[in-house]
């Protein structure tokens, strides 16, 4: 069996060992948050330290954080707590986002992957009816980032709300609610190096959230369900550990340019999407043309070499990636896009592995052409 | 690390009795075991199928799910996992009624004993335009097969009745209920949170369409849970999740591989030592009962004193209050009932619905057993319980005197 290089970080991340020292405590306690007694008492005091941590990777207050299942749910939430407002979805954002938002208008990206304000500006102005703006903070195939500051400025002045999904970008870049003005900011503790089946939707004071699922008053009446307190409790020393270390991210940075530019050494044709505009320091969209992306994953996989063709939730079934297709990007290129993503434990070997595999296919298809 | 092993570590006088085993349970040593590998070095996102490590995590999911189907006598395709038994009651009630309504059919029919989430989601609906029964239970906490039969006409689309009631324990009749739901052609979901893996639950025999599972209830971690959707007939909901298309589509988001894996442990476990621990069990409350009505004759048992799970009481101490009984027995943990209404002050809605006083409702405490629970800690926690109660009664005798006018 060849080495493993997993470049799969926006799928999921390892557990940080933070969060596996803090989970292995939390489930060796019994204890369930809402009980009144001791044990309860105890779980409930290790759960409001994990709110206190993952209010302070966003800069949120911990009355703001609201846990949920994961990224999705908290997506879920967000849209679905604010029933009876016009939505405003952005192009880019994760199948979470917009399949909660029956019939939202879609808000344009432009050809570098970002969105476009002009167009937001104008969607804001043509109707009064108040709107729930969504536009991601960091987009998970191409790891643009995107100008949700100046996005929630627009909504503000137009008296819309403005829900920012930061799964892909908290933990790798500085993420500051208030700064962004973002009135609702959903996480995921997996993305971060937190356990799987935890996550977090914040939301600001005034924000007249309802909860989706009901019965049971956890959360303040939030979100129903006996909380998933190791999870809550690793999410929140992942988090703790995510902000201390913001700073691996230029090692991070340094391995993936390193890996574009060898890769465009090899393959001068080969598209890297969204490389104009601010992007995730990790993140690599990248395109061999004329070779489906299916095509180009099982090579990679063959040779231990893991990527992904777009988002992991749609992957099991390879489809053409939605927010290539939204930054213009034609069908059959976007049919050739992978994803290479990176973590804190990438290391120069991971991206040799890559650049050999990805490379020898390129070579064999190009040969195979010839 | 075994069970026995883990009850020769629990000592009475080293940390509080735990006796809250309804609100939430201990993840079992050798469930933790095998869960550990996917928090840290199997990793990979289950759908992520593209690679290796997303595979091993899918094949551990698939397995998993076939451990939950087996528990229950179902189909490993019938179980979708979701984030706990309040999701899947959220996801049953409001997936059914909405996915019914659209072909007419706006009723449900309901328990008054049901668990909040459960009331709560029909109620959900009602705003929703739907109608909902909710129908009484008798003294001993039991719904009335024929009443439920009158309560359903042509446009009753669900009857959701639980398996176990997790305050009172009482056991209802899934058998007659589910024939009856069968033969007049409405679902029949049920809450089995508290039931399974305690009693035995078979959605075959039951003729059960949907039935909400949670993995911490038996041992299992936090976080995940099941809703079985029967296929044959096929149940239909409308997914209460949108997204990645995960779960049968029915409910969207990355699958925490640990849990669901940590959740088959459980479910394992559960249905291997079932009835031998039931046997345990069912010794212990008799020991309990036993012990402490020969200390406090007033103490009465809520619910049925047989049709009840094993390790459930629910006792009304009458004249004491149950939240100072429990700042009284720092040594036990306790619970007056639902943990998720444990913080309100308003009186259990299961014990008015039996038709208690709201004095005696106040003064009821819930006693879970499980696993771990040994006859030293019930011998501990009667006497404890027994010693609090009569120091109360005391204390309140002498503030009668000192308040009497002279």
């Amino acid at each position: 069996m060849p080495r493993a290089a997993y470049l799969d970080w926006n799928a999921t991340a390892p557990l940080r060992p933070e969060a596996a020292a803090a989970m292995a405590e939390a489930l060796m306690r019994t204890g369930n948050p809402s009980s009144v007694h001791r044990w309860g008492r105890e779980a409930r005091r290790a759960m409001e330290t994990a709110r206190a941590q993952v209010a302070a990777l966003v800069g949120a207050a911990p009355g703001e954080v609201v846990f949920t299942s994961g990224g999705t749910e908290a997506n879920r939430l967000a849209l679905g707590g604010l029933a009876g407002r016009r939505l405003l979805v952005s192009a880019l954002e994760h199948d979470s986002v917009r399949q909660a938002a029956d019939g939202a208008a879609a808000i344009p990206a432009t050809p570098e992957g970002v969105i476009d304000l002009a167009a937001l500006k104008r969607m804001l102005a043509e109707d009064e009816r108040p709107a729930l703006v969504s536009l991601m903070l960091a987009n998970n195939e191409t790891g643009v980032i995107q100008p949700v500051a100046e996005a929630a400025r627009l909504a503000h002045a137009k008296g819309a709300l403005l829900h920012c999904d930061a799964v892909q970008a908290a933990g790798k870049i500085a993420v500051d609610r208030a700064a962004l003005g973002a009135d609702l900011l959903a996480l995921s503790a997996h993305k971060l190096g937190g356990p799987p089946g935890v996550g977090a939707l914040i939301v600001a004071e005034a924000v007249p959230l309802k909860a989706v699922q009901t019965g049971g008053g956890q959360e303040r009446g939030r979100r129903a369900g006996t909380e998933n307190l190791p999870g809550i409790v690793g999410f929140g020393a992942a988090a703790a550990a995510a902000a201390e270390r913001l700073q691996d991210y230029a090692a991070v940075a340094l391995l993936r340019d390193e890996a574009e530019r060898r890769l465009a050494a090899i393959a001068p044709d080969a598209p890297v999407y969204g490389a104009a505009a601010p992007r995730l320091a990790n993140t690599l969209s990248l395109g061999m043309p004329g070779v489906p992306a299916a095509t180009q994953v099982m090579a990679l996989d063959l040779a231990g070499v893991m990527v992904s063709a777009g988002a992991a939730c749609s992957s099991g079934k390879i489809r053409r990636s939605r927010v290539l297709e939204a930054m213009g990007v034609k069908a059959e290129a976007a049919e050739s896009a992978i994803r290479i993503s990176l973590g804190w434990t990438s290391s120069a070997i991971d991206i040799d592995q890559l650049v050999e595999a990805w490379g020898a296919l390129y070579a064999r298809t190009r040969a195979s052409a010839a | 690390m075994t069970a026995s092993f883990a009850r020769q570590q629990r000592r009475p006088d080293a940390a509080p009795v735990y006796l809250d085993y309804p609100a939430t349970t201990p993840v079992d040593g050798r469930v933790l075991e095998e869960m550990l590998p996917w928090f840290v070095e199997k990793f990979g996102n289950p759908h992520s199928t593209t690679h290796a490590y997303g595979r091993e995590a899918a094949a551990a999911v698939e397995k998993a799910r076939g451990e939950v189907a087996a528990l229950i006598g179902a189909e490993p395709r019938e179980i979708i996992f979701t984030s706990g038994a309040t999701e899947a009651n959220n996801l049953a009630i409001k997936g059914a009624a909405r996915f019914y309504r659209a072909l007419g059919k706006d009723h449900i029919v309901t328990v008054a004993t049901e668990h909040k989430c459960v009331l709560e989601s029909a109620e959900a609906m009602v705003r929703d335009g739907c109608r909902v029964s909710v129908l009484p239970v008798d003294a001993k906490g039991f719904v009335d097969p024929g009443r439920l039969e009158a309560a359903i006409d042509e446009r009753t689309a669900l009857v959701s009745v639980m398996a176990a009631n997790n305050e009172i324990g009482v056991l209802q009749p899934l058998e007659e209920i589910g024939a009856l739901c069968r033969s007049r052609g409405v679902l029949f979901h049920s809450d089995a949170a508290q039931a399974a893996g305690k009693v035995p639950v078979d959605v075959e025999a039951m003729a059960i369409d949907l039935l909400s599972l949670s993995a911490h209830k038996l041992y299992g971690p936090k976080g995940v849970g099941a809703l079985y959707v029967r296929r044959r007939p096929r149940a239909r909901l409308e997914p209460l999740f949108d997204g990645g298309g995960q779960e049968r589509a029915l409910r969207s988001g990355t699958l925490p591989a640990p849990l669901c894996v940590g959740f088959g442990a459980a479910a394992r476990i559960a249905r291997e030592e079932r009835a031998a621990e039931a046997e345990r069990l069912l010794g212990l409350r008799r020991r309990f009962l036993d012990r402490l009505k020969a200390r406090l004759p007033q103490v009465l048992l809520n619910g049925d004193g047989e049709r009840r799970l094993p390790g459930n009481l629910n006792l009304s101490f009458p004249g004491a209050s149950a939240l100072a009984l429990i700042d009284a027995c720092p040594g036990l943990a306790l619970s007056t009932g639902s943990a998720c209404t444990a913080a309100e002050v308003e009186p259990s809605h299961v014990l008015r619905a039996l038709g208690l006083p709201e004095a005696l409702a106040g003064a009821s405490l819930r006693i879970g057993l499980g696993r771990y629970t040994t006859d030293a800690e019930v011998d501990f926690a009667v006497d404890t319980l027994a010693a609090a109660v009569r120091s109360m009664a005391g204390d309140e005798r002498v503030t009668a005197t000192a308040g009497r006018p002279t």
